[in-house]
């Protein structure tokens, strides 16, 4: 057989069916839930009088609309209570597993599959949430979908898919001392643009990416989308099966040994042809912020807002204008000049406890500036009782961090956590469209170190200068 | 899902680039469980101002343009957020087709499981309908899946291609579920051969510790 890609591997190893002229159907072995885009799809099932075909492979979490106040006050807000009532009605009428808002392994989707060992290499995973892409990390084939598409594998546990194409994208060398994985994957969207990707499956590769930790390449897998990937993948190896053992969903004894047999097979043979290659020096990788409305509106922190007549492109040229219109910057000014009412450090793209550590090494023994509000969200009650078993908690808020409960919050404000509007905020999280996190909100994208500085400093900073020990 | 063959309707240009599925509608109306009523909220915090009145500038509250039911835009239409009350909002609010150079992947998949018929055309065509329909307020366009075509009255022709599955289906108004669900011997006979060291979803009350 010739040599085939990561990706091709564990699409062929998932077609039910494939005819000419029709998108394959791959089978999925686990699908992801939430409350947000699923009510409509569970609907569409009771409409027609059909059931759920695995809920063994399905699970469902609550996460975007909780509130990340403490648990004992309830949501204030009914709609989204509605839909969290709902989703517990559907989960119980369906017979799906369900980490509700007071469970103890509650937590944002994507943080907690990978925590309960339920994201594992080679599986094909889906969920009505465009983030998905994360659990590529694994070595999965991990996408997002839609609400229709939802019910389709409710229905059937599979999906209709048309093969995309593969894109390596290789990321060479070591990277400087003071630059995070979110630093990685904003320089590629930077460099391949918003729609760079689209049409793509990616698979990182090089020797950065290999010394990443899991979380690190989480981070990276998680905004693939932002690239317009379908999907973005890291190839299996010891870091993986390492995150892997002993969770409580990851195989166990024999069955153990058999899926690290199969999981050793998955990458990427020797020779194998990806349509598409981009090789980008990981050795001249530096903190990067974003400045405009999507996040390949990006620059490093020691540069400074572009002028839209740089832009050759029309449509450029005015989507330039109009982020710098809406984010109230001026060309010229340089990045680290540029002060903030709010940080968020959190969302399912840098919540994990990793991502917790090293932002509490920052905030330790300082204190956040006055003008600044800031909040740290954990992934997931168990990231929450972990770093607190850690006592980061208690770094955090003697900096004067709001320390809260699990969610993904003010990564879209569908809680009571957003910006006001003309306040702006460094976030750790994945989108800086306009109104994200909360209509009129100004959103700077950045790495957990590098908010947790901004926090400290009230302006962004370069942190490589910040001697934060290990 | 209702057929589309044929529809002859006013465009409305809407001349951006990237234009993410945040702006098309944002969050705060993805709390109804329902799957009607969200094209009040279609692009609403470009089409109102703070007092909840109509925003002059916007281009599709321009007069003219009230009765569109094609949508032109800018490259890269409807990129980001995998949401569904994208298009649920767009054919709510009367759009069934939209033509734009490319779209985000998962909103263009979303369209066609609801009916709508998404033309992909140069950049340098679409800039000439967007030229057009801005120039002309209550300019029309039809658009053909039979033919594979568009047209307007002063000799615009343009062909585009579309993958036939989903002509196909668009064209017959098909439901996928349906359609996978003869197949479902083909389904069981893959999971009969589906390895035992799969994961399937227990249950966890054991805390979880990061490492
Ligand atoms: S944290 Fe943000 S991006 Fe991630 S799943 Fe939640 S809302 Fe989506």
């Amino acid at each position: 057989m010739s040599p085939r890609t990561m990706f091709d591997k564990i699409w062929d190893a998932h077609v039910v069916r494939d005819v000419p002229g029709e998108p394959a159907l791959l089978y999925i072995d686990l699908h992801l839930v939430h409350e947000v885009t699923s009510p409509q799809a569970f609907d569409g099932l009771r409409l027609a009088d059909r059931k759920v075909r695995r809920p063994d492979l399905t699970v469902a979490t609550m996460d975007h609309n909780v509130p990340t106040w403490a648990r004992s006050i309830p949501s204030t807000d009914e709609i989204a209570v509605k839909q969290m009532e709902v989703l517990e009605k559907n989960c119980r009428d369906f017979g799906i597993t369900l980490y509700d808002i007071h469970h103890p392994q509650q937590g944002i989707v994507h943080v907690i599959g990978p925590e309960l060992g339920l994201t594992q290499p080679g599986l094909t995973i889906v969920c009505g949430d465009s983030h998905t892409s994360t659990h590529g990390a694994f070595g999965a084939l991990a996408f997002g979908i839609g609400t229709s598409e939802v019910e389709h594998v409710l229905a059937t546990q599979c999906l209709l898919q048309d093969r995309p194409k593969t894109f390596e994208i290789r990321v060479n060398g070591t990277l400087p001392h003071g630059v995070t994985a979110k630093d990685v994957i904003l320089a590629i969207i930077g460099k391949i643009g918003t729609g760079g990707a689209a049409g793509y499956a990616v698979e990182y590769t090089g020797e950065v990416i290999r010394s990443l930790s899991m979380e690190g390449r989480m981070t990276v897998c998680n905004m693939s989308i932002e690239g317009g990937a379908r999907a973005g993948m890291v190839a299996p190896d010891a870091t993986t099966f390492a995150y892997l053992e002993g969770r409580p969903n990851a195989p166990k004894g024999k069955d153990w040994e058999k899926a690290l047999a199969e999981w050793q097979k998955l990458p990427s043979d020797e020779g194998a042809s990806f349509d598409r290659l981009i090789e980008i020096d990981g050795n001249s990788l530096v903190p990067y912020v974003t400045w405009g409305t999507n996040p390949g509106m990006v620059v490093p922190v020691t540069g400074s807002i572009p002028d839209p007549s740089s832009f050759s492109d029309d449509g450029d040229r005015r989507s330039v204008e109009r982020a710098l219109e809406y984010m109230a910057l001026i060309p010229g000014t340089p990045i680290e000049d540029i002060f903030v009412d709010r940080v968020f450090l959190g969302s399912c793209t840098n919540s994990r406890i990793e991502d917790l550590r090293a932002a509490a090494k920052v905030a330790r023994g300082r204190k956040v500036h006055p003008n600044v509000r800031a909040m740290v969200v954990p992934g997931s009650t168990s990231v929450k009782r972990q770093a607190e078993a850690e006592g980061l908690h208690r770094i955090f808020e003697e900096a004067g961090f709001e320390w809260r409960e699990a969610g993904c919050s003010m990564c879209l404000g569908m809680n009571p956590d957003i910006l006001r509007p003309g306040e702006r905020c460094a976030s750790t999280s994945n989108r800086n469209f306009e109104g994200r996190q909360g209509k009129g909100g100004r959103t700077h994208l950045v790495s957990p170190v590098m908010a947790a500085a901004t926090a400290i400093a009230g302006h962004f900073v370069d942190t490589r200068d910040w001697n934060v020990e290990g | 899902m209702e057929p589309f063959v044929r529809l002859e309707g006013v465009v409305a240009p809407l001349d951006r680039v990237n234009v993410d599925t945040d702006q098309i509608i944002p969050k705060q109306f993805l709390k109804r469980v329902e799957r009607t009523g969200f094209g009040q909220f279609a692009f609403f915090d470009w089409r109102f101002l703070e007092d909840g009145k109509p925003n002059p500038k916007f281009e599709l509250n321009q007069p003219g343009y009230e009765d569109a039911s094609i949508l032109v835009a800018g490259r890269n239409f409807g990129c980001g957020s995998s949401r569904e009350h994208a298009p649920w909002a767009l054919l709510d609010y009367g759009i069934r087709v939209v033509i734009a150079p490319s779209f985000g992947d998962i909103f263009y998949n979303n369209c066609a499981k609801n009916g709508m018929l998404l033309v992909t055309l140069p950049e340098t065509t679409v800039n000439e309908i967007l030229a057009r329909a801005k120039s002309q307020p209550g300019y029309q366009l039809t658009v053909d899946l039979e033919k594979n075509l568009v047209t307007d009255n002063a000799g615009l022709e343009l062909s585009f291609e579309i993958d036939a599955f989903r002509r196909h289906c668009l064209l017959n108004g098909l439901d996928d579920i349906g359609l996978t669900l003869n197949h479902q011997g083909d389904i069981s006979a893959f999971e009969a051969e589906r390895p035992s060291w799969k994961p399937v979803v227990i249950a966890s009350q054991v805390p979880v510790l990061g490492r």
